[in-house]
């Protein structure tokens, strides 16, 4: 019971403040309303005292408890990976060509991979895996590869690399510089012939020389005779509507004269073989796989 | 500024604990049936069984939010279909607009919760510790044995009804019969007990120490109520203008002047809110109606006319004290505003209820891949990629085909399948790829934009849906 005298009808303390006629009234604050708030500052303490709170130089109080949002999250990303190892043990021991006929396989590799995909390739190959043309990183949604597009020769891709120095195995080779070899005028008439075979606006006397040229100086090697490139080699089509680096005059005359060297690195060191796997799933299903 | 003309007796003060009298009458009556139907829907509904076929619950009223899922007996709502659920809770807004602005603070006085528990826990106060006057001399005597073991068997009481509380509305988010054995067999999730636990410490509190507190201090609704009641809304209110100047009965004995009213304190002995009506409206009355049974009661013993307290608008109040007649009822139920409200409301049912029959068993959804806009294939030709959500409503896993229809030249072609069917599992929804080819040099190729429609249909069934989307070609 309070003890304070309840007013009489219509009578209410007040502040004694006035603005305008309007007068601030004083009524008491419910007891357990104190109580809560008295509880509150009470918890306040116990937990600066349980879990990190002050600010100090370099970090903040640790807390008697030792819970820091760190242990937190590794805690957590150790409970995925338990709860994900029976199946990526499963993913390992599969055969590459099997896994995408097991439904359980392919949606956790195609999920993974992504994962994968997003944290270690997309700095070149782009977040949507389209690539960079004109700075030659492949666009993985086509169907134009240049070492093969099932299942095993992306796997072998990204676990090698391509002509990085630090993997064996990595995927090797290396077009001449033709400006070391040939006349500025012969290049051009070899631009001519390339845009003939992959059907652009072309000058036809050159393009004849050119074609000659392309068998002279051994292009057929590696980009065969009729121009459709070879996968032993990643040697490109050149008559097909895609480019790593441009179809246009000046970029062909470019790539002609200097050679292109495109690295990719080998991820075999830095990636898990069931990480690889996944990001092979995921690239082969872009769209392009064969 | 002026100075502080008083100075506050104390700065906090305790609750004065109120001890309604017990009350009988139409309004009582009302409410106990009220209390009974209500309490009874509650506990009941969960294990009511709808027998849906074999690959889902068989649960009449389920919230399944771990497969994201409701039920409620014919109707299944699926997560892309929430806007029912929103609809529902538009509804249930505009019905309190409704029954506020048409029958005032109703809600506040029957249904709610707070007041329905409370009602529950002082009837068994009363039970326990005798009716106002037993209670009121208990608490004020000192704790001895009588008090200790009263004040156990109330909370004792109390307690397995919050807990009953608690306990029954995690059935809504569970098989019930299931639930129950897990529970007792402690087998049940943890957020199960933490949800009962929580449910039962507060009911346990609200309806058993803190009551009137919550609608004074704690409830939004009454301050939002304040805005919709208007000089048309039905409040209680004693009629000052009879009642007064009140005076003390004196029997076989007709004092001059003095009004209906004989002081007896019945209305507020009877008030779980703690207040005298007599004093007028107020924000702490939510019109339970007692105090209008309690004084007709008086009224009848006296030999006076009831009403003395009773249902009445602002308007009839003006109205009687310059003694004419009040409006009806139902001229203060039916006026432009409750009208448009029942309008509004119904309007919303009848669209929920039409969009409820026409959906179909099947739904798509296309979301354009825009990263990036369109890939060049080798031969020229251009191609847009789309992710679809299929979703199969029925209990049967079906084949679904995919077709495009477009004035273009485009054909199709679903990720990591032969042809264009897919098959559904049966209440799924699947994420399917699919690649729209145009052929180099068509129109569609060469063009920003073109219009295309995706069609998706029930393999040997009657049902198809579509999706309107955009090509993107190569635009030089």
């Amino acid at each position: 019971m309070s003890e304070r005298k309840p007013n009489k009808p219509g009578e209410v303390q007040t502040t004694g403040h006035s603005w305008d006629g309007i007068e601030e009234l004083n009524n008491p604050l419910p007891r357990w309303w104190v109580w809560t708030f008295y509880v509150c500052i009470l918890f306040a303490v116990g937990y600066c005292v349980a879990y990190p709170a002050w600010p100090m130089r370099t970090a903040a109080t640790p807390g008697m408890l030792g819970w820091s949002t760190r242990a937190d999250v590794d805690a957590d990303i150790q409970k995925f990976s338990d709860a994900n190892a029976a199946i990526r043990e499963k993913l390992v021991a599969a055969d590459l060509t099997a896994i995408e006929a097991d439904p359980e396989l392919v949606a956790y590799a195609k999920n993974a991979g992504a994962a994968v995909f997003r944290t270690h390739c997309i700095a070149c190959h782009g977040s949507g895996a389209a690539g960079v043309v004109g700075k030659g990183y492949p666009n993985l949604l086509d169907n134009d590869w240049l070492w093969g597009g099932d299942i095993e020769a992306i796997h072998t891709t990204v676990t090698h690399g391509i002509r990085n120095t630090t993997d064996a195995d990595a995927r090797f080779s290396q077009m001449p510089a033709f400006g070391e070899l040939l006349s500025p005028e012969e290049i051009g008439q070899l631009v001519q012939h390339v845009r003939n075979i992959s059907g652009q606006e072309h000058d036809a006397t050159a393009a004849a020389a050119g074609a000659t040229l392309y068998v002279d100086n051994g292009c057929n090697a590696c980009h065969g005779d009729d121009g459709k490139g070879g996968r032993d080699f990643g040697a490109p089509n050149l008559t097909d509507a895609i480019w790593l680096y441009g179809g246009d005059v000046d970029t062909l005359t470019a790539t002609v004269t200097y050679a292109r060297y495109g690295v990719m690195p080998n991820w075999s060191p830095r990636l898990s073989e069931a990480d690889i796997r996944s990001v092979a799933v995921y690239v082969h299903g872009l769209g392009g796989g064969e | 500024m002026t100075a502080p003309d008083t100075q506050p007796d104390a700065l906090y003060s305790a609750r004065e604990p109120i001890y309604p009298r017990r009350v009988s009458g139409r309004f009582r009556t009302l409410k106990w049936w009220l209390l009974t139907v209500m309490l009874g829907l509650y506990y009941i509904t969960p294990w009511l069984r709808w027998d849906r076929g074999p690959n889902l619950p068989d649960q009449a009223v389920l919230l399944d939010i771990a497969n994201r899922r409701f039920f409620f007996f014919v109707i299944e709502i699926w997560p892309h279909e929430f806007y029912f659920v929103a609809g529902l809770l538009i509804m249930a807004g505009l019905g309190l607009f409704l029954f506020t602005s048409a029958a005032g603070r109703v809600w506040c006085g029957y249904a709610c919760p707070q007041t329905v528990w409370t009602d529950l826990f002082i009837l068994v106060e009363r039970w326990v510790e005798g009716d106002r006057n037993a209670r009121l001399r208990l608490h004020r005597q000192k704790w001895n044995g009588e008090k200790i073991r009263k004040s156990l068997v109330k909370w004792t009481i109390w307690m397995l009804i919050a807990l009953g509380t608690g306990g029954a509305w995690v059935f809504y988010f569970a098989d019930a019969p299931t639930l129950m054995v897990d529970l007792l067999t402690l087998n049940a999730a943890p957020v199960a007990y933490i949800t009962i636990a929580v449910l039962t410490a507060t009911t346990f509190f609200l309806a058993g120490f803190f009551r009137e507190q919550i609608c004074i201090y704690a409830c939004p609704w009454p301050r939002i109520q304040a805005a919709m009641l208007d000089e048309d809304s039905l409040t209680v209110a004693y009629r000052s203008w009879r009642g007064e100047p009140r005076g003390k009965l004196h029997k076989g004995e007709i004092v001059p002047n003095q009004g209906d009213c004989i002081d007896c304190m019945a209305c507020v002995n009877v008030c779980p809110m703690g207040i005298d009506i007599r004093n007028g409206q107020q924000l702490a009355c939510i019109t339970c109606a007692l105090c209008i049974d309690a004084c007709d009661d008086i009224m009848d013993k006296i030999g006076k006319p009831r009403g003395l307290i009773s249902y009445m608008a602002l308007t009839d109040e003006t109205a009687e004290r310059a003694g004419n007649p009040p409006k009806s009822v139902w001229k203060h139920v039916f006026r432009p505003r409750t009208i448009l409200y029942t309008v509004l409301w119904s309007g919303i049912g009848i669209a929920l209820t039409v969009a409820l029959f026409v959906r179909a068993d099947m739904a798509l959804n296309v979301t354009p891949v825009r990263n990036p806009l369109y890939v060049t294939l080798s031969d020229g030709g251009i191609r847009n990629t789309y992710d679809m959500r299929l979703r199969n409503k029925l209990g049967q896993d079906r084949n679904f085909a995919v077709s495009v229809i477009s004035d273009a030249d485009v054909s199709v072609r679903l990720e990591g399948l032969e042809g264009t069917t897919v098959m559904v599992p049966a209440n799924e929804t699947l994420s399917q790829r699919l690649y729209v080819e145009a052929a180099p040099g068509s129109e569609a190729a060469k063009s920003d934009r073109t219009e295309l429609d995706i069609w998706v249909e029930d393999v040997g069934g009657t049902t198809r849906v579509h999706h309107d989307t955009i090509f993107n070609g190569k635009d030089d």
